[in-house]
């Protein structure tokens, strides 16, 4: 087998493995959570019979490690569990919101990605000048004024006084694809705002550390543009580290976004979390911090794997 | 007259230096040379490091190093002055009409890229020639130049082949545009002597087939011996002596190129064993933890007090394996070492401190060997403190003694390492080693990153040191110049395997194995023809196997 096949499936190996024991994790976590689930159901006036018939029906007299494989023997199934507040069939519930937070990161990705490196590249071609200063400059302006501040400014500016977008970003199954970009234009802006400062400002600094090699002297002294030095000879040398810095962001804006969401009022899976957790819904609270886990895990996998690949020396072994 | 292909005219070269503590301020690294190269000609830049051979050599493309700046003086190439070319004029001339082969070819390719794609790049980038053409020429120079199955290895990437091939693959790709110039920058420099003898044949060969000129830089007056037409002699960025290659090594007229050509002056008496030794191996066999293979086979070596045992052999034969089980660092899976009549124990942490005191260590690299943020004193005081207990007073007398003894003086201190030269460095190694009176001390490529006078002057004192001290070493290098100068008995080491072995007159004295015949063979000797005669030599014996 090639050996970087090997590798791959090590890290796949890892990462579930590691979704495992954060699964443990949430579930002792939210099992040490002060309170009762049947008393907070029922209320303070519920009688003592109802209670422990509640309890017996929810399996709460069980032991925990029965209780733990009960329900992650049910997650592998697809089967997250109802939530204790409505009934409803939490998968279904979440499935939207999800999809929901999917659709604003990727659109956020989508934008900040390129755009972060396209900067961290053009900041390296003409560093020490005018336009690296302006770019290091914005960017960490904007990342050091707090996102909901940022949302609410633009808010004001571009919403209610340009009236080019709506202050809140609702959408709904019934709306074009234009019509829900056109929703989410705002949130996707400050998004993107928090986080090209990180990815560019590492784009960058990967590519200067490259850019001291030896072969990069060798590249000017063939007579090619500074362009073709960076693209061709420092930037394949430089994609891990600007890999791992995109994916955390990635995450962060799957799993962090609680803030934009309840400024811009969107029905993504932050919002859903933070309900829930106010509602001492346990089951949903279990399934958020699951889903999270999983996105985090998985998109630090795929950094993982991808660093692995851009290795010349673990693809093409001697 | 036409112009010649490549005229310099007193060419001034400044750089910013930091010192530390003060405002930067700039200095004159190059001043006042001047030199002019034909067609078809090899002139040679010689000199120690710091004498701007580099440089002046980059100054023909116009391009300068970090913070270095060409501030005076015309650079022709072609009859025009290239210092007064804008950004895309250099563009056209670099990689096209002047190239350029660095000394570690290792680190000059880029690690993600194929080779053939690296080669041909600059003749694509400057349309040169078609795709297929450029290949084609690759094709042809990989196999001009020796390298194995030239229509695929340009498929491979860099990590996927020895030095020695990338060394050869960098002149391909030097050669590959038709450039009128190529500036070699030691281009053997990093290779073993086994592997340098080849790659400077093909070189040289190349050279003379393609007609192409040639500036070729190196600190070793040997090998440039071998390609140059001419040579400039290079001090301080300065021109010492300028004259034909023959002049320039039969007959030098200035003093210092004198004493380039007659380094290596040290009168050694062979020492005799005796039947007592301070170390022995027997028997010792080592791998590396995690690994499939011995990377020492049944190492048998002795070494008598006050006596040195030179351990000789190319990159990856094991010398460095044979210190580290020695010192502890690597237990053997075999074997034993037996020191002082006593037997040490084959972990590092099984060893008492007296065992660790009596067998000391010296590095090739003296400025990663010590704690930058330490003065001198601090560093060579440290052992004084450790196994002796000298404190204070005491300590500082003792500091100063050894300071005397590597011939530095007590002036040097409180100095720090960064404000001391290369053959300083190395001597504070010495005397820090020495602080501790060891029995034995290892000295690993010691003199290897130095400029041969400053390791001239190394190995002069390490043995006074060792007439003074009665300590022995175990001195592993790859440089036979330097086994001829100082050892009593020789181990001559290749895959893990000690070869031959035995007192100096006896290990070079034919009749010899065919290792240490190819390793002899290869070094090259400061006579012109050198390597012709050599190369003939081989291929006669070849022929006649």
């Amino acid at each position: 087998m090639h050996p970087v096949l090997i590798l791959v499936v090590q890290r796949i190996a890892l990462g579930l493995l590691l979704l495992v024991a954060a699964s443990v994790l949430i579930f002792a976590g939210t099992m040490i959570l002060p309170g009762d689930v049947a008393q907070s159901i029922l209320g303070q006036s519920a009688t003592p019979e109802a209670l422990a018939n509640l309890r017996a029906e929810l399996g709460l007299n069980e032991p925990p490690v029965t209780r733990y494989f009960n329900w992650l023997f049910g997650v592998v199934q697809g089967d997250l569990g109802t939530a204790l507040t409505n009934g409803q069939d939490i998968a279904t519930s979440m499935g939207r919101r999800l999809s929901n937070t999917l659709f604003l990161a990727f659109w956020a990705a989508a934008v900040a990605v390129p755009l972060a490196i396209f900067l961290g590249l053009l900041a390296v071609l003409y560093r020490d000048q005018w336009p690296d200063k302006l770019i290091s400059g914005v960017t960490l302006a904007s990342i050091s004024i707090p996102e909901f501040l940022i949302g609410y400014v633009l808010m004001y500016f571009v919403a209610v006084q340009l009236g080019w977008f709506s202050t809140v970003a609702m959408i709904n199954d019934s709306m074009t694809l234009l019509e829900k970009l056109s929703a989410i234009a705002l949130p996707v802006a400050v998004l993107t705002l928090v986080v090209l400062a990180h990815m560019m400002r590492m784009t960058r600094a990967a590519i200067l550390n490259v850019m001291q090699s030896a072969y990069i002297e060798t590249a000017e002294l063939k007579g090619l543009s500074a362009f073709k030095v960076i693209f061709r000879h420092a930037f394949p040398n430089a994609i891990a580290p600007i890999v791992n810095v995109v994916m955390i962001n990635l995450a962060y804006l799957v799993v962090g976004v609680v803030v934009i969401e309840v400024v811009f009022v969107y029905p993504g899976m932050g919002q859903y979390l933070v309900d829930h957790v106010s509602k001492r819904d346990v089951p949903v609270v279990q399934a958020c911090g699951l889903v999270f886990a999983a996105v985090y895990i998985g998109l630090n996998m795929v950094a993982d794997i991808v660093s692995i690949l851009a290795n010349p020396r673990l693809r093409h072994p001697k | 007259m036409a112009d010649p292909l490549l005229k310099v005219t007193d060419l001034k070269i400044e750089a910013t230096a930091y010192p530390p503590g003060e405002p930067p301020q700039d200095i004159t690294i190059v001043e006042g040379v001047s030199f002019a190269l034909e067609k078809g000609r090899v002139l040679g830049l010689i000199g120690e490091s710091g004498a701007g051979k580099s440089t002046i050599g980059l100054s023909a493309m116009a391009y300068g190093r970090g913070g270095v700046r060409i501030t005076g003086g015309q650079v022709q190439v072609n009859g025009r002055d290239i210092l007064k070319l804008g950004t895309s004029g250099l563009r056209r001339l670099r990689g096209a009409e002047v190239t350029y082969v660095a000394q570690s070819a290792a680190a000059a390719f880029n690690p993600a890229r194929k080779i053939m794609e690296q080669v041909t790049e600059a003749t694509l980038a400057h349309g040169r020639a078609s795709k297929r053409e450029a290949e084609t020429r690759a094709v042809a120079l990989f196999d001009k130049l020796g390298l194995p199955d030239p229509e695929t290895f340009g498929n491979r990437y860099p990590h996927q082949v020895s030095g020695g091939q990338l060394q050869r693959a960098m002149t391909a790709l030097a050669l590959c545009p038709e450039p009128e110039l190529v500036i070699f920058d030691e281009p053997t420099t990093a290779l073993d002597v086994t592997t340098q003898i080849d790659v400077l044949a093909a070189i040289k060969d190349a050279i003379r087939d393609t007609g192409v000129a040639a500036l070729y830089i190196t600190h070793d007056l040997a090998v440039v011996a071998q390609v140059s037409d001419d040579i400039m002699v290079l001090q301080n960025g300065h021109r010492v002596e300028y004259g034909a290659t023959d002049q320039i090594i039969n007959a030098p007229r200035e003093d210092y190129t004198r004493a380039l050509v007659s380094v290596r002056s040290i009168v050694h008496e062979e020492k005799q064993p005796g039947d007592d030794p301070v170390l022995q191996a027997s028997h010792v066999t080592a791998r590396y933890k995690g690994t499939k293979f011995d990377v020492l086979h049944d190492i048998n070596v002795a070494l008598d007090a006050g006596q040195t045992l030179a351990v000789v052999g190319e990159s990856g034969s094991g010398k460095s394996t044979l210190a580290r089980v020695i010192t502890g660092l690597l237990p053997p899976s075999k074997g034993q070492i037996t020191f002082a009549g006593r037997r040490l124990s084959s972990d590092l942490a099984g060893r008492s401190r007296e065992d660790l005191r009596e067998l000391q260590m010296i590095y090739q690299m003296a400025d990663v060997a010590m704690n930058p943020r330490q003065t001198v004193g601090t560093i060579i005081g440290r052992p004084l403190e450790f196994y002796f207990g000298h404190r204070g007073a005491e300590k500082q007398r003792r500091v100063i003694e050894l300071l005397d003894k590597i011939e530095m003086g007590a002036g040097y201190i409180d100095r720090y390492p960064a404000e001391l030269s290369g053959g300083q460095k190395q001597r504070v190694c010495i005397a820090r080693a020495l602080a501790a009176e060891p029995r034995l001390i290892i000295c690993d490529e010691v003199t290897s990153a130095l400029d041969p006078l400053v390791a001239d002057g190394i190995l002069k004192l390490l043995l006074n040191l060792q007439k003074a001290e009665n300590v022995a070493y175990l001195f592993i290098t790859h440089d036979l110049a330097t086994v001829r100068a100082i050892a009593d008995s020789i181990a001559v080491m290749y895959q893990g395997r000690v070869v031959r072995y035995g007192t100096k007159s006896q290990v070079l004295a034919p009749p010899y194995d065919d290792y240490t015949d190819l390793l002899l063979s290869s070094v090259p000797e400061m006579k012109l023809g050198w390597l012709e005669e050599v190369i003939a030599h081989r291929k006669m014996e070849s022929a006649g196997h």
